[in-house]
């Protein structure tokens, strides 16, 4: 253990650092496509409920393939497969393909979590909101969403979490964050060892106090909000 | 005089049961009707009918001569887009059950939602309003509480109170003191009451008989979806015609 710890002597300072600025990167990149994917799944919760038949087909087919892939081939896809297809206007940097596929990706897994959270509510609350002569459009922005958002945050910090760990993944589009750092600095280093253990430490500092705004919203939005 | 209410021939199936097989009523301004009968006799279908929250198979609904949720182009009848459909709506009061307040709004903003979104309103007039309408239903000093904080008999007056802030022709009330506890009824009737002694068009499903056969003009008994029979209340209630409602009558009182 103490022969472990010695690796670090030469390096601490500078890994420090260097991954300190990486994991700026990396929460940079989870923030903007974890906002990408809200965005998505809004849209992709609430098409259905306009009841037109071609867009609801297409947001179930959205959903049902992003859902069943995994964000690793999606990535490869974005970064590598369509520009190689021909479609050179796809060609983007590496970060922004990366935070398409993050948030293409995690836009399918919010849809259902936005769902599930407008299904929860009893029905009642919308025909109260009619029957005051709200258009759907208002009941929803101001009687069903509201509610629903409250459902639903636990799920979404949730999702937090697991995007925050996913956007090391995107390391071997070469997008720069902190894995790819982590990756740089073991092979430069030959300790690879030691800077995979560092570089979990840093998303350990990073996703806990995600983990505990989930602890404490199932707690908050646990209690209260019945409906009548 | 022109009736406020008109309901011609309504019919409401749900798949292959029919739950309403051709209903007509007329209801004059100002008159307050209420509605009997047995659970399953379509009494609920056909107010939430009249405010569209439930399309009617078929037959027409007119409230001051104009059609509900529908129009006419061409001679024919089409349904109201999103939009007519909830002006409509706005001057029709509903009022459900279960309260269906707002859980995510205090009591004052409950009553102003609709105000302010529907009418238009500015924040502080719709307040003022709401605020005021609390105030008629003895909650004022509630204002700022959340619904889950009041008790059913407080909700299901605020519920009232979001209701008469619109300022509505026509209130349908469907069965609005049956998810209360005894001791809670009385303060909901009393408002009813109040409300009835101000002239304003009622349309009550209810199983509280001496109440209905207090403050109601005419009563409705129903069974099977049809109307087995109709008349004043001391009427229905002392002498009905149809063993049905005898029957009905008997098994309500004997409760």
């Amino acid at each position: 253990m103490i022969d472990f710890l010695r690796g670090y002597e030469d390096y601490l300072g500078g890994w420090l650092w260097e991954m300190g600025i990486a994991s700026l990167a990396t929460l940079q990149l989870m923030f903007v496509s974890f906002w990408l994917a809200c965005a998505i799944g809004m849209v992709a919760a609430l098409i259905p409920m306009a009841r037109i038949k071609s867009l609801n087909l297409l947001v179930k087919l959205y959903i049902g393939f992003f859902r069943g892939v995994p964000v690793l081939v999606i990535l490869y896809w974005i970064y590598f497969a369509l520009p190689e297809m021909g479609y050179e206007v796809l060609v983007v940097s590496s970060y922004t393909a990366a935070i398409l596929g993050l948030g293409i990706h995690g836009g399918a897994f919010l849809a259902e979590i936005f769902r599930s959270g407008i299904e929860s509510l009893h029905k009642g609350q919308m025909e109260a909101a009619l029957s005051l002569g709200m258009t759907p459009a208002k009941a929803m922005a101001y009687i069903v969403l509201p509610q629903a958002i409250r459902v639903v945050l636990p799920p979404i910090a949730n999702f937090a979490v697991g995007l925050l760990k996913e956007t090391a993944l995107c390391s071997i589009i070469a997008a720069p964050e902190l894995m790819l750092r982590a990756k740089d600095l073991a092979s430069s280093s030959f300790l690879p060892m030691h800077a995979f253990v560092m570089a979990a430490v840093f998303y350990y500092i990073m996703s806990f106090p995600l983990m505990r705004a989930v602890e404490y919203l199932e707690v908050k939005m646990g209690k209260g909000l019945r409906t009548g | 005089m022109k009736p406020l209410l008109r309901i011609v021939d309504l019919h409401k199936s749900f798949g292959t049961l029919e739950v309403l097989a051709g209903i007509s009523i007329d209801v004059a301004r100002g008159e307050k009707l209420s509605i009997i009968g047995p659970s399953g006799s379509g009494k609920t279908t056909l107010l939430r009918c009249i405010n569209y929250l439930e399309k009617p198979t078929a037959g027409h609904i007119y409230v001051d001569d104009k059609l509900i949720g529908e129009k006419q182009v061409n001679g024919k009848f089409v349904h109201l887009s999103d939009r007519e459909l909830a002006k409509e709506r706005a001057e029709i009061g509903f009022v459900f059950q279960r309260f269906n307040l707002f859980p995510h709004l205090t009591a004052l903003d409950n009553v102003s939602v609709a105000p302010r979104r529907v009418l238009g309103l500015e924040k502080r007039d719709a307040e003022e309003r709401a605020l005021a309408m609390l105030e008629k239903v003895g909650l004022a000093h509630k204002a700022g509480e959340y619904p889950e904080r009041l008790s059913g008999g407080q909700q299901q007056r605020v519920a009232i109170a979001r209701v008469l802030v619109m300022q509505p022709k026509l209130i349908l009330l469907d069965e609005a003191t049956s998810a209360l506890d005894p001791e809670l009824i009385g303060e909901v009737l009393k408002v009813i009451r109040e409300l009835a002694e101000e002239g304003r068009t009622m349309i009550m499903v209810t199983h509280e008989i001496p109440f209905a056969e207090e403050i109601s003009d005419r009563v409705i008994f129903m069974d099977d979806g049809k109307i087995v029979e109709e008349g004043p209340p001391h009427e229905i209630f002392s002498n009905p015609t149809h063993e049905r409602t005898r029957v009905f009558l008997r098994q309500i009182i004997d409760r």
